[in-house]
């Protein structure tokens, strides 16, 4: 990251996120790619409450809360309005995951179909954190939440896949799509910055590890994002104007060294180890690695 | 100069006087027409607008309340099922106090689907802090959009407004309008000065969330607003009398109530019918009047009192019904009269485009003086 970029701070401390927490260092890193020229628009979810108790509010550039599913429709008219007025902000919208995968795909679609200029970040914490860990489109298989619970009948948690919410957007002929992870700040940063540099509309998904609902100590909020980058789960990669751009390489370790950290996957070791549903998960990785060649070499998984 | 036009487009040609930055809407019969007449001023040149063609209701408001937080005019039109899939909109535009006017084309609300005019899809909103202005006819209806901005955007109020009008019953009907010339309405209307708006050389938030600390009181100041906006329509309706010679000063209008023993009171196209079934009453002796409702929020509760002195019977007329509890107006009528002695009888009437004519007037008004009330009115009781 360029010197001065580390020296911009427009998301101010004391605001009540947890600690550890990785939507808050997203929004940290999202403000320094994109300076104070910028109109962000969020939807509810963790990061607007943690971030906006009236009357205190740690967004020093202008920045607006309307609905859970509302951002990308919000946005469009910002747009409209900024080019009737001929302002030059660029506008930035940063949703959760379920605000993004689930109630707000219409809002997300209309506005991308139309074109406007504006980048909408999706920070995934892979559940509905803000309401207490429940199953959103992006939790990953066999991830366990509140509403996907383990149990007798149940017993591999979350039993469906994630969407592919970057491939929806590029599909509707988005010129610039990416995912980035909080674990690699300055790649986050430039993709950020060519997206708001890009005309038309953009879309990034960041991983952004949740200490509270995944259930690790928030000290290994990094380590997280970086076993799920080296495990294969999660891939950081481009595609522009429809076509796969580089993808992250990685060394990739086995999915469990991941998995085994994280008390959303723990039914998946104790009482008794789920070799069947491990290998499942094992197979999404290896699938993603396929898709997106990110293998450089891959190391035999501990005796 | 006086034309003979469609409601719809004598809505569409004032609204596009009214210079809108941003236009967001989302077609919905009967609102149709009034969209494509601003799609094509827009493509035409003829207004300077963004025209955003949105895939829902939902993001048309959406779209309308981010374009107002970045200070433009905006402006929008649904009705029905499109208003109540607006719904969750409509209550965060006004807590944020975002002063949009939109025009509803009245129609009731499915199941079972109806495409014709009832007024359930506002009344079912009454409760959101939009401000809701209802047409008579299609000039009212065309010189409310005027008043609604002057209103909406007055600093003092800052609210956003509903400006109604009968679904085919008027939308669809051509009446004469005489509207008022782009540099009149400039003169009436001036240019849109947010009060507070998203800006990167002043940065605010706009839309925070609220702890028990605070909440209350953001609602108590909407609901003072409200009230605020009762003496701002006043002021715009008799400014907008003294140069266009239509006055709107009334948030309610009598028609024959002087003398009155039985008081109608309406809202819409209704009053046209009732305004002859009156005259015709009154040929007969009867001692009859209207008091019609401009502005059902603010409710005018003072002004229904004061205009019926003298009244010993009213019969209002619902275009709505609360399920399970009669007619929204009648309801509130009867609370702005309670202790007045005053008997009121509530008349759910035309639900579903079903058509009145002057003697269902009449014969409403034989029900009220003999006290049979608090009813539907005209059921086909041979299909129940």
């Amino acid at each position: 990251m360029a010197e001065e970029k580390q020296d911009v701070e427009l998301f101010s401390a004391g605001h009540r996120a947890c600690g550890g927490c990785g939507p808050a260092l997203a929004a940290r890193l999202l403000l320094k790619a994109t300076g104070k020229n910028v109109i962000v628009v969020a939807s509810t979810g963790c990061m607007e409450v943690f971030s906006t108790p009236y009357p205190e509010t740690a967004w020093e550039v202008p920045w607006i809360h309307s609905l859970f599913e509302n951002a990308a429709a919000v946005a469009s008219g910002i747009e409209a309005s900024l080019k009737k007025q001929g302002r030059s902000e660029k506008i930035v919208c940063i949703c959760g995951d379920g605000a993004t995968f689930d109630i707000g795909v219409l809002c997300i679609s209309g506005a991308f179909e139309r074109g406007h200029d504006i980048t909408y970040i999706c920070y995934d914490n892979e559940a509905y954190m803000n309401t207490g860990i429940q199953r959103s489109g992006a939790t990953p298989y066999g991830a366990s939440t509140t509403t996907s619970p383990t149990g007798t009948c149940a017993p591999g948690g979350n039993p469906l896949p994630k969407k592919d919410m970057p491939a929806i957007l590029a599909a509707h002929g988005a010129p610039y799509v990416a995912t980035a992870s909080i674990a690699y700040p300055n790649d986050f940063v430039k993709k950020v910055e060519r997206a708001i540099n890009t005309p038309g509309p953009c879309y990034i998904q960041v991983h952004t590890p949740c200490c509270t609902g995944w259930g690790f100590e928030s000290r290994d909020t990094i380590a997280i994002s970086k076993l799920a980058i080296n495990t294969g789960l999660w891939v950081n990669y481009e595609i522009v104007n429809g076509v796969v751009e580089k993808a992250k390489k990685v060394r990739r370790v086995p999915v469990e060294e991941y998995l085994e950290k994280q008390k959303r996957f723990r039914h998946l070791f104790r009482p008794a180890r789920q070799d069947a549903e491990i290998a499942k998960i094992q197979a999404i990785a290896d699938a993603n690695a396929e898709k997106f060649g990110i293998d450089i070499k891959l190391r035999k998984p501990a005796e | 100069m006086m034309e003979i036009m469609e409601g719809s487009h004598a809505v569409a040609e004032i609204v596009k006087r009214c210079r809108p930055q941003v236009v967001s809407a989302y077609p919905i019969t009967p609102q149709t027409h009034i969209v494509e007449d601003l799609a094509q001023m827009v493509a035409s040149c003829e207004l300077d607008a963004e025209y955003i063609t949105v895939e829902s209701e939902f993001s048309a408001l959406s779209a309308c309340l981010g374009a107002s937080a970045a200070g433009s005019r905006v402006y929008s039109a649904t009705t029905s099922q499109g208003l109540i899939l607006m719904a969750e909109v409509c209550f965060n535009a006004a807590g944020m106090r975002l002063p949009i006017v939109m025009t509803i084309a009245n129609r009731s609300l499915g199941a079972p689907l109806s495409i014709w005019n009832d007024q359930q899809d506002t009344i079912a909103l009454r409760d959101s802090g939009w401000l809701q202005f209802y047409a008579e006819d299609n000039q009212e209806i065309a010189d409310l959009h005027m008043i609604a901005y002057k209103v909406c955007e007055d600093h003092d109020i800052l609210l956003p407004a509903f400006v109604c009008f009968d679904g085919f019953i008027l939308t669809h009907t051509y009446e004469p309008v005489d509207l008022p010339s782009q540099e009149e309405v400039d003169a009436y209307l001036p240019a849109f000065t947010p009060y507070h708006r998203l800006d990167a050389a002043k940065p605010l938030s706009m839309g925070m969330y609220a702890t028990p600390d605070y909440y209350m009181e953001f609602r108590y100041e909407i609901d003072r607003a409200m009230y605020r906006a009762r003496d701002a329509f006043i002021k715009a309706g008799r400014e907008f009398g003294e140069q266009f010679g239509r006055d709107y000063s009334g948030l309610v209008e009598g028609y024959r109530l002087d003398d009155a023993d039985v008081a109608l009171i309406a809202m819409g196209s209704i009053c046209g019918t009732v305004k002859d079934a009156v005259d015709e009453m009154r040929d007969a002796g009867k001692k009859v009047g209207l008091l019609k409702i401009r502005t059902y929020r603010p409710f005018p509760g003072p002004e229904i009192v004061e205009a019926l002195k003298g009244v010993s019977t009213v019969a209002v007329l619902d275009k709505n019904i609360s399920l399970g509890n009669g007619g929204a107006v009648g309801t509130e009528v009867k609370s702005a009269l309670y202790g007045t002695g005053i008997s009121v009888y509530d008349y759910i009437i035309a639900l579903g485009g079903r058509d009145v004519r002057k003697r269902d007037i009449a014969a409403v008004v034989d029900l009220a003086e003999k006290g049979e009330g608090d009813m539907f009115y005209g059921l086909r009781t041979e299909v129940l």
